[in-house]
């Protein structure tokens, strides 16, 4: 049912069961918010977004506040102005105020809400904080002074990840957001995806920096810096960049991380399809072998700690391939550093996620072989963003390059690994060629791709039925496998990605990214695949030669050596 | 398990996330206080987060997560003790057994909590240790106080 309500005195069509502020919206009215997330229960907690309302003359939150037929309010009047100034100067008095030094500097919500409120001055006065900051956390970084408690983060690991490592503690002007026992990340159930960096209005949550060793590799002349950069980051980058959401900027990154000065440019897209090869000769080998089934992706850190901490019965369930970044970080300091005739200990290697659990997977004790990490250092889209401003290279005036051989070569099919379903339809395409011999005839599989949290077909490969299942954010994977473990047996193959829509709305992702904006990054991924020729891994002939000249075969003693990886259950505040 | 906090759980056989509070109040009766530990295994029971059970305990006041101290020191800030100084009496205790409210001193002999009123509003301000009322306390009369129970051990 539709009808008129009364907004700033004129009449605007509202239909019922809406929030005010989605109808205010709709209209082209911006009402301020802080604690309120889109598409979940309002919470009515800061109220920012308050408006006045001339049949009661009280002001509501817009948020919280269904329309009603009759409905009059002001949205921008002295009086409601007036008291969004004071949230803004109550949020500000015992705020550190340390813009310039800030992570969020000309990119935080306090700021912009106060510079749009016209606060000049500091009228109320509170007492700073001065709590301590938790690095605890191999990936996050939380500064609780900065934090304004609009509770977006704790919502947000509890309800799309399920996973609930922070929640807010004592009452009151005591009030902070922190983790069981106030203990520190490292001692949490965090799984390092960083959604709450994403959500987070200020810079009380942050991505831990890899940028000094990564300048420093790069002054040092002894080393090699070599960078690999993973499939979402060509169609995210622009975004940092002011320019429209999901352009493929590949070229230019390639040629921008030249000026700046790494050496080597590979691409993890090339690994993606390494990570295929192996993937799909594992499920297959499963099927044939009466493995564990069903079978679950391991290319996503985040879920692997989750399902470590959660689920260590699913544990044998894990593909035990590592994931691209560890791949191809296996390959560069083995093949490559053989090849180039540099030595492991001489190569810093670089990689460039959207994705903040990245650099947690890079650190752990798996990925290290004989005291020498695989990856080096892990820059989120953000940090390399920053990286670019601060070498000064202007990305509209550089001329598109190639990534460097042997390991820059990809198929489209590893361009996929960017969005939810896009591994699964990789390792169907790929599996689908070891099975038969044959190739696809729609290499396409619209119904795992989108951005739904959860995706399930059949598909029949030589009389086969497999199951096939794509979770992204984890609350739908905890869903998913409760399923399985009271009895769900008709899936045989499952890919979970700890973010929702998977890598392309990554922790590590531009913050300030809406829902067209990660869908204009999927589409672009997915125009790739249309548009280019190459789309299935085991044609890639980087990856043909790697296995003729160094691996030989899938599974083979070289790939358990260097492409597989095991996992551990963990013991954790859960 | 801790068998104290086994026997709480018996008593709630359907137990849901609603019951939260009734357990961790019914922990600390018997225990004194709610450990790490009780946190942990409350989690288990409820199949909740421990870091939403913390968050709810810290939330109220009258959750301890310290063992009291040999002599528990209630420190009443009902009105009428605040009109007559509770804010200074208090504030010379945490200083005299350098120990914040909610919280128990190292070597255990002096916990402090803060109540909002004893009902003795006669004698504000008012504090009790273990059962024993003193009225008419001042930031002077206090350390004297504390000074006497330090030295009866």
């Amino acid at each position: 049912m539709s009808f008129l309500i009364d907004v700033n005195n004129k009449q605007i069509n509202a239909q019922k069961g809406e929030m005010l502020l989605e109808v205010l919206k709709r209209n082209g009215i911006k009402v301020p918010t802080l604690c309120y997330i889109k598409d979940k229960f309002p919470s009515g907690a800061c109220r920012m977004c308050v408006v006045e309302n001339l049949k009661t003359g009280k002001l509501i939150t817009a948020c919280s506040s269904p329309v009603e037929e009759g409905m009059n309010v002001l949205t921008h009047s002295p009086r409601v102005v007036e008291s969004r100034k004071t949230i803004v100067e109550l949020l500000l008095s015992n705020h550190p105020d340390d813009c310039l030094y800030c992570v969020r500097n000309k990119n935080c919500e306090l700021q912009s809400l106060s510079e749009e409120l016209q606060v000049r001055e500091r009228k109320i006065r509170g007492k700073k904080n001065g709590y301590y900051m938790d690095h605890s956390g191999a990936s996050i970084v939380r500064d609780p002074d900065k934090c304004i408690l609009c509770g977006r983060c704790v919502r947000i690991c509890d309800e799309v990840m399920g996973v609930s490592a922070i929640d807010f503690i004592n009452r009151g002007s005591k009030s902070i957001i922190g983790t069981t026992f106030n203990a520190g990340l490292n001692t949490s159930s965090c799984v390092n995806c960083g959604q709450c960096i994403l959500v987070c209005p200020t810079g009380a949550l942050s991505e831990k920096s890899h940028f000094v060793g990564v300048i420093d590799a790069l002054n040092n002349p002894i080393k090699t810096v070599v960078v690999q950069y993973a499939p979402a980051i060509s169609v995210s980058l622009a975004e940092e960049f002011n320019m429209p959401a999901g352009k493929d900027i590949n070229g230019i990154m390639n040629a921008a991380l030249r000026k700046i000065g790494f050496d080597k440019v590979f691409d993890t897209t090339f690994s993606a399809d390494l990570t295929i090869m192996e993937e799909a000769s594992e499920l297959i080998y499963r099927i044939q072998n009466s493995g564990t089934l069903p079978m679950i992706t391991s290319c996503c850190p985040g879920w692997i700690k989750f399902a470590e901490e959660f689920y260590p019965e699913f544990i044998p369930n894990l593909s035990s391939c590592k994931s691209p970044q560890q791949m191809l970080g296996a390959v560069i300091k083995s093949y490559w550093s053989e090849k180039s005739g540099i030595k492991p200990e001489n190569i810093y290697s670089v990689s460039i996620m959207p994705c903040t659990a990245k650099k947690f997977e890079a650190q752990r004790e798996e990925m290290t072989r004989e005291g020498i990490s695989d990856v080096d250092a892990v820059l989120t889209t953000r940090e390399l963003g920053q990286l670019i401003r601060m070498y000064g290279v202007d990305m509209n005036q550089i001329e598109p390059e190639t990534a460097d051989s042997p390991h820059g070569f990809r198929s489209s099919a590893g361009k996929l690994f960017g969005a939810s379903g896009g591994v699964m339809e990789a390792a169907i395409r790929t599996a689908y060629n070891m099975i038969t011999g044959d190739e696809l005839i729609q290499f396409q599989i619209p119904a795992i791709r989108g951005l739904n949290g959860r995706k399930e077909i059949k598909i029949n490969v030589n009389g086969i039925e497999l199951g096939i299942a794509v979770v992204n954010g984890l609350a739908n994977a905890r869903l998913l496998l409760e399923e399985i473990k009271n009895g769900k047996n008709d899936v045989h193959f499952i890919e979970v990605m700890a973010c929702p829509g998977g890598c392309i709305n990554g922790g590590g992702q531009h913050i300030g990214a809406d829902e067209n904006s990660i869908k204009a990054r999927m589409l672009s991924l997915y125009d790739i695949d249309e548009r280019e020729t190459l789309k299935v891994s085991h044609k890639n002939p980087e990856i043909i030669a790697l296995y003729k000249e160094f691996l030989e075969k899938p599974l083979g003693h070289l790939s358990h050596e260097l492409l597989h990886t095991h996992y551990v259950k963990r013991d954790v505040l859960k | 398990m801790n068998t104290q906090v086994q026997e709480v759980f018996e008593k709630y056989p359907q137990a849901s996330r609603d019951n939260l509070i009734p357990i961790l109040q019914d922990i600390q009766e018997k225990e004194g206080f709610i450990s790490q530990e009780s946190i942990i295994e409350i989690g288990r029971f409820l199949n909740l987060a421990t870091s939403k059970i913390f968050g709810v305990a810290t939330f109220y006041n009258q959750f301890r997560f310290q063992p009291v101290g040999k002599y528990h020191v209630q420190v009443c800030r009902g009105t009428a003790c605040h009109v007559l100084g509770s804010a200074t009496v208090l504030e010379e205790l945490e200083k005299t057994i350098k120990t914040k409210a909610g919280q128990t001193s190292k070597d255990g002999m002096f916990s402090i909590e803060v109540v909002a009123c004893i009902g003795a509003c006669g004698l504000a301000p008012v504090i009790c240790v273990n059962g024993n009322f003193h009225a008419k306390v001042s930031k002077e009369s206090i350390r004297k106080i504390i000074e006497n129970y330090r030295n009866q051990q």
